[in-house]
């Protein structure tokens, strides 16, 4: 691939203070509210990601606090808590789960990790970002001005019907977030397609690519389904077209299965990217190629295929017929092969590895751990005669919080933690770091183990008052979201303060395979001085130029 | 921006380097990516329209006899109409696209203007039969008569309004950006370059036609 290099060309970027990379190119505003750069986009989202975090779990501190005592206190009415909740709910799932992992480090490390200048459409880039604003401002208007009370999933007829909140309002800021999280994945399905670097062939893209390939392809199809029927719950307030009410001629329960038709590949929107992080920072850390490579990358695929079999087992207590019951059944039981496949490859890539407990590998075992017993209730759930006990019980929030918070959430800090340096350049304190992991483990447990219980003795979920033998376990959960909560807090302060005076980073501060580690921290506008050529698989670990390599990280500490 | 003169890089797209970002390595990289980006967009759209289509396909199997009893509401003749109307439009923009593809500006621009003329037709008469609709107390949610229209005929009345609803507003769309890229040839902003853009305008036209080609027969005709 020729680099020669087209300063005569007016659309080059300027050549940038080199140690500061594409952070250095420019200072102004402007350059980074016009900016092109995946790389600042990606930033632009992590800023913007994180302020909706925040936004969401202040909501669910106050959730936490009324479940304290089995009276309604801190709340005045059922109506507010109910809203509560589902501003949780919604910002967690629509503004931070769904587009975090591939808005922020998808768009970062995309077009680096197979060699590529940029995504394939940079101002389509953009705009994804300025799209998914507006929905996160319009949604956050509507929540609070009034708020919805339906919970995140909008069920009908009681949204189009009898609700009498901004319902309106918060929908179409779904609607509009949707469109970003499509363009975005477009984005990535083209660059993976058209942009990689000479020899990046399909079987040598990082674990990390085929991830956000997976979840694209489920982005690509699932969202427009969401997007039509939140559509249509509009419509039908607006209105009166019956098309969900029974009482225009309509039938609810074809809601349930558009909506959960998109809702149950969204939880694969939200797993996936996480996969393709802990698959990089476990080869990473225990120095070993990831162990079947192939199935890995086959098992990402064959999730987003049956995950839109699968979305019947969130309607096993409607009036759906036992014999779609039994067959949703069997195809849930099926999705747990290959995400069994993924644990057990992890674990085979630890065994014998010489694995180092930097603060990004204490999360990838934190999820490990959490989201092998999210997945393994959810097996529970998808066996009929468990789920109808349990149904709409505490035990379900324990299932999908262990899940999406457990596993998630702990990739995306794992992912942020071990992309740190590159994205910034600078270093910051293990000790901090580690301690964070820790802190976050145990307040995770704390929190959400005891809803196991609750669910499975009976306490229901969406109720803002409870009888006094369900008291204990719901203490024990709060303190542990105290807990959880100053676990979120510390990278909130030791990570900015790393710019200021954490270690330069170097290259590659942790010694690890893969392009992203062989261009500067933070990489020039244009990602690499040269375009890479590509002429071997992505963890080649094994290989001696490597392990000499890593030996002079482990003495001098920085290449 | 100035015209290009030098044709050095030509590929077979009729577009020259000068319109060669610089991320990509040559232009059929950044041909390929746009088509793959079309395509993929438009997969999204099927199955934007794929979820409603399915919801009347189950409805419409249900309750067969209220469904059959609306649709003989429709006028057939109309609905045909504009399904020539719009073939026809379809072929125009094939034309565009072939124009702007040997770089003939003018022939491209007026091509457009025939495809934007031949949509707005179309929408025309559908905007007829909507108003048609609404005299007939059909539309609901704005005077709805039920004492006419018993039963689950409301049903159906819904899906269609919903689907031509959503099927009308892609042509708009599609309308102003043709406008747009009328004007951008005009002004030679591409200079004769811009064959990718009017081709990807033109894959979006033909996708939203073919979505009317399945919407006639499926709302007009299988109740006959
Ligand atoms: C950090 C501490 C957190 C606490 C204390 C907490 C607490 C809760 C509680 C008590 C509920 C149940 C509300 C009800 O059904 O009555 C809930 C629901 C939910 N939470 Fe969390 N949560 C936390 C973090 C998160 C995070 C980080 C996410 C996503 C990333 C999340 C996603 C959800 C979702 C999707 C629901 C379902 C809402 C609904 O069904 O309406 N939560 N949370
Ligand atoms: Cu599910």
């Amino acid at each position: 691939m020729s680099t020669e290099s087209r300063a005569d060309d007016p659309r080059s970027i300027e050549a940038s203070d080199s140690t500061r990379g594409y952070l250095g190119a420019d200072y102004s505003i402007k350059s980074w509210l016009l900016t092109t750069d995946h790389k600042r986009i990606a930033l632009l989202y992590l800023a913007s990601i994180t302020v909706f975090f925040i936004f969401g779990g202040a909501a669910a501190s106050l959730v936490r606090m009324e479940l304290m005592t089995p009276r309604g206190d801190v709340f005045n009415t059922p109506d507010d808590y109910n809203r509560a909740f589902t501003i949780h709910g919604v910002f967690m799932i629509f503004f931070f789960l769904i587009p975090s992992i591939p808005a922020v480090f998808g768009n970062f490390l995309l077009p680096i990790m197979i060699g590529a200048r940029d995504l394939a459409f940079p101002r389509l880039n953009l705009l994804s970002w300025y799209v998914y604003m507006a929905g996160g401002l319009f949604t956050m208007y509507a929540l609070v001005s009034g708020g919805v009370d339906t919970g995140w999933t909008f069920y009908t007829p009681y949204s189009t019907m009898f609700s009498n909140t901004q319902v309106i309002a918060a929908a179409m800021g779904i609607f509009i977030v949707g469109f970003s999280s499509i363009l975005t994945a477009l984005n990535f399905i083209v660059t993976i397609h058209t942009m990689r670097a000479p020899g990046m062939t399909w079987l040598r893209l990082p674990l990390f690519v085929w991830a956000h390939y997976a979840t694209s392809i489920i982005i690509v199809l699932g969202t427009p389904v969401l997007a039509i029927t939140i559509l249509l719950v509009a419509v039908e307030r607006l209105f009166q077209v019956g098309i969900f009410d029974p009482a225009y001629g309509g039938d609810p329960l074809l809601f349930q299965h558009l909506f959960w038709f998109y809702s149950h590949p969204a939880v694969y929107i939200m797993i996936l990217p996480g996969f393709g992080v802990i698959s990089e920072i476990v080869t990473a850390f225990a120095r070993k190629k990831i162990f079947g490579y192939t199935f890995m990358a086959g098992a990402l695929l064959a999730i987003a295929v049956l995950g839109f079999l699968v979305w019947g087992h969130h309607m096993f207590v409607s009036s759906q017929s036992m014999y779609a019951g039994m067959i949703f059944s069997v195809l849930s039981f099926l999705v747990a092969v290959p995400s069994g496949i993924k644990v057990f490859n992890w674990t085979a890539t630890l065994y014998k590895g010489s694995v180092s407990f930097k603060t990004p590998m204490l999360y990838a075992l934190g999820f490990i751990g959490l989201f092998t017993i999210g997945g393994l209730t959810g097996l529970f759930l998808a066996t009929m005669a468990v789920d109808v006990h349990v149904h709409d019980t505490y035990f379900i929030v324990a299932h999908f919080h262990y899940v999406m918070v457990g596993g998630m959430l702990m990739a995306y800090m794992g992912g942020l933690h071990f992309w740190w340096p590159k994205i910034t350049g600078r270093l910051y304190s293990e000790f901090w770091g580690a301690l964070s992991a820790l802190t976050i483990f145990i307040g995770f447990n704390l929190t959400f183990f005891p809803q196991f219980i609750l669910g499975y003795v009976g306490m229901p979920r969406r109720y803002y008052e409870y009888p006094q033998e369900y008291q204990v376990l719901n203490v024990m959960s709060t303190a542990g979201a105290s807990i959880l909560a100053v676990g979120y807090l510390m990278p909130l302060i030791y990570l900015p303060l790393s710019l200021v005076i954490g270690k330069v980073a170097g290259k590659n501060p942790w010694g690890a395979y893969g392009l992203e580690w062989q261009t500067s921290s933070p990489p020039s506008p244009h990602n690499f001085e040269e375009s890479p050529i590509v002429t071997g698989g992505p963890y080649d670990y094994e290989l001696q130029e490597f392990a000499d390599m890593h030996r002079a990280v482990q003495e001098h500490g920085i290449v | 921006m100035s015209s290009a003169t030098a044709h050095a890089h030509d590929n077979t797209y009729g577009q020259d380097d000068t319109y060669l970002y610089h991320h990509f390595d040559d232009l059929n990289q950044q041909h390929e990516s746009s088509s793959l980006g079309m395509w993929a967009f438009l997969a999204t759209e099927v199955l934007f329209f794929g979820g409603v289509l399915g919801a009347f396909a189950i409805f419409q199997t249900m309750y067969a006899p209220a469904m059959r009893l609306a649709s003989h509401h429709l006028d057939v003749m109309l609905g045909a109409v504009n399904t020539g109307v719009l073939l026809v439009s379809s072929l125009a923009m094939a034309l565009a696209v072939r124009a702007a593809q040997l770089r003939r500006d003018r022939e491209t621009i007026w091509l457009l203007i025939a495809t934007i003329v031949l949509g707005s037709a179309f929408l025309g008469v559908k905007a007829y039969e909507w108003i048609h609709d609404y005299h007939l107390g059909l539309v609901p949610g704005l005077g709805f008569r039920l004492d006419l229209y018993p039963g689950r005929q409301i049903l159906f009345w819904s899906f269609y309004f919903t689907l031509t609803g959503i099927h009308a507003l892609h042509m708009i769309i599609g309308i102003v950006i043709m406008a747009i890229m009328a004007v951008l040839v005009w002004r030679r902003w591409f200079s004769g370059g811009g064959a990718t853009q009017v081709e990807m305008l033109g894959l979006y036209w033909h996708f939203v036609d073919i979505v009317w080609v399945f919407l006639y027969p499926i709302l007009y005709l299988i109740n006959r």
